[in-house]
């Protein structure tokens, strides 16, 4: 895919905290990389790694000490561009969403983000009603306190809060943070049909490589704020020890796989998911014992 | 966003005077601000600037941050000195159009001004050199007394030190959602007084659920250590008053002799001012 037809370009992002005092600290550090329509990228890294100053330069929320964030080709912080309306474009749901939520009802408080839009009151609530739909919360919640509901749906309302706008881009910082393994795979299955049904680019930031390998299909690792890979999960994961020595670990499936190619298929490919595990061994065990399919 | 906010004046830093004691300090800023209304005389003055100079020596807090304490009483200052240096009555100094300015409004505006200044800095330089939670254990000792008048003096230090830790987190939460709300494209920098109010609504709702939210784990956790006040409490680390402290309580008396001698004894033989 070319430059042109990218939503976001971060064109060596540098933040450094606490500029002019004894303890500078670079968060992020000389990062750059583009944002195309449809992709599902996961953004690793362990915590303190400069994820979440990053992601807060792609909406506009901080500004780079040095390099750009353009978005459709135009400079974010150039005199004169919206960053209002770029923020509906760029959406961005934080770290424990549900700590947002403020108004009487959980339709009112969906509604928040297009009504600052300035869009009527009409289309705010046709916003809201679609996106309360799309994160499949039921009908009987929409018109009461968002305060009654439990800690998954809340999520799901501020999801939906930050979808209502309808960006181009969704970035999650650590949607299945304090959910039950059950509530993770709703999240994270709702984050991909988003993607599936509304073209949307989605980046999912997060420190477990387990939740993203099954869903993106291209991984940025960050360490000490520099972008250290940026590739396909495959390849990433492939370099296993060396993502051991930043602190995270490559899925479980990729270590069994790995001391199954040590000891029986050397031929073995690289794998992240369990049904891609399946599919090779299986695959590979078929070839070794000489049965065609 | 928020975080350029310094709160608690707090100076970290090694020196004699944040080794101290924190009732010694409490007790010796509560002398040198006596000292400070016993007497009006240039003598009194001049050993009370001497003091302040010898403690800003000694607590290695850098000038520049011990200043930084007086902006906010600036406006204060001026306001005093104008009222003393116009409304005072007495022999004419100057005068012109309808103000007059006398000999005892110059003096007046001088020493209150100087008074203010002096009373800032010996109290800043206590809390410059006391941690919020030292602070608090030294003011629990030195009210204990008022426990007989069934004063819950505990109680009362308990809920400043709590206020005080929660300050940071407080404002940590407010950047938060702020920038929440931000990437929903909220609006804070409305003109309109009224528009703006509104717009800090859908910080301070969810501001205040996490406060309590907070307030509510807090007690949990409090009750699930058997907390029950302060009745035979002991402590980890109890105030025990060292050599310094005695050696700080002399300077002091011997101080405040000295402005004794200065206030009533030096002007009977020089007589100035």
């Amino acid at each position: 895919m070319s430059v042109k037809d990218c939503i976001l370009i971060a064109d060596h992002l540098t933040y450094v905290y606490g500029s002019g005092t004894e303890r500078v600290v670079k968060a992020v550090d000389d990062v750059s990389f583009m944002i195309h329509p449809g992709e599902m990228i996961g953004l690793i890294g362990h915590t303190g790694s400069g994820k979440s100053t990053l992601i807060q330069h792609l909406n506009g929320l901080l500004a780079p000490s040095e390099g750009s964030v353009y978005y459709h080709g135009k400079d974010i912080h150039d005199n004169g561009f919206d960053r209002k309306t770029f923020r509906s474009k760029v959406g961005l749901v934080f770290q424990y969403p549900e700590h947002q939520l403020f108004e009487e009802t959980v339709h009112k408080d969906v509604m928040f983000g297009p009504k600052n839009m300035g869009l009527s009151a009409k289309e705010a609530d046709l916003r809201a009603y679609e996106a309360l739909k799309m994160v499949g919360l039921e009908d009987e919640y929409f018109y009461q306190s968002p305060f009654d509901l439990s800690g998954g749906q809340k999520r799901k309302v501020a999801i939906a809060g930050v979808l209502a706008m309808r960006p181009e881009v969704l970035i999650l910082d650590e949607p299945t943070a304090g959910l039950d393994p059950k509530g993770r795979d709703e999240i994270l299955g709702l984050v991909k049909s988003f993607k599936e049904k509304q073209n949307m680019s989605i980046i999912l930031v997060s420190h477990s490589m387990e939740d993203v390998a099954e869903y993106v299909d291209r991984i940025m690792v960050m360490d000490n704020g520099k972008l250290v890979y940026d590739d396909v999960p495959e390849k990433v994961f492939a370099q296993y020890k060396h993502l051991e020595e930043m602190g995270l670990r490559a899925p479980e499936m990729t270590y069994i796989t790995d001391e199954l190619r040590k000891q029986v298929f050397p031929s073995l490919p690289v794998v992240t998911t369990l049904q891609e595990a399946k599919e090779a061994i299986l695959g590979t065990f078929l070839l070794d014992s000489g049965v065609s399919l | 966003m928020l975080r350029d906010i310094t709160l608690g004046q707090y100076y970290q830093t090694e020196s004699i005077l944040h080794r101290l004691d924190p009732r010694t300090k409490i007790l010796a800023s509560f002398f040198y601000m006596l000292s400070l209304f016993l007497f009006t005389n240039v003598y009194v003055y001049v050993l009370a600037l001497a003091m302040l100079l010898l403690m800003i020596e000694l607590s290695h807090v850098p000038f520049k941050f011990i200043i930084r304490g007086m902006k906010a009483i600036v406006v204060l200052l001026i306001i005093t000195a104008v009222f003393n240096l116009f409304l005072t009555k007495g022999t004419t100094f100057v005068s012109f159009w309808k103000f007059t300015i006398t000999e005892e409004g110059l003096r007046n505006a001088g020493f209150m001004s100087l008074r203010l200044i002096f009373l800032i800095l010996g109290s800043s330089i206590m809390t410059l050199t006391t941690s919020p939670n030292q602070l608090t254990d030294g003011l629990e000792r030195v009210f204990g007394f008022l426990k007989i008048f069934k004063v819950p003096v505990h109680e009362l230090a308990m809920m400043m030190s709590i206020a005080l830790r929660f300050i940071p987190i407080l404002v940590d939460e407010t950047d938060k959602i702020m920038k929440a709300q931000l990437a929903r494209c909220a609006d804070f920098e409305s003109k309109n007084i009224f528009k703006k109010a509104k717009s800090f609504i859908p910080v301070l709702v969810p501001l205040f659920v996490s406060a309590f939210r907070r307030a509510g784990d807090l007690a949990m956790a409090m009750e699930a250590r058997c907390y029950q006040g302060g009745q035979g409490r002991t402590k980890m680390k109890p105030l025990k008053y060292k050599g310094r402290d005695i050696l700080t309580y002399l300077v002091f008396v011997l101080y405040l002799a000295g402005i004794f001698v200065c206030g009533i004894l030096l002007p009977k033989l020089l007589p100035i001012y």
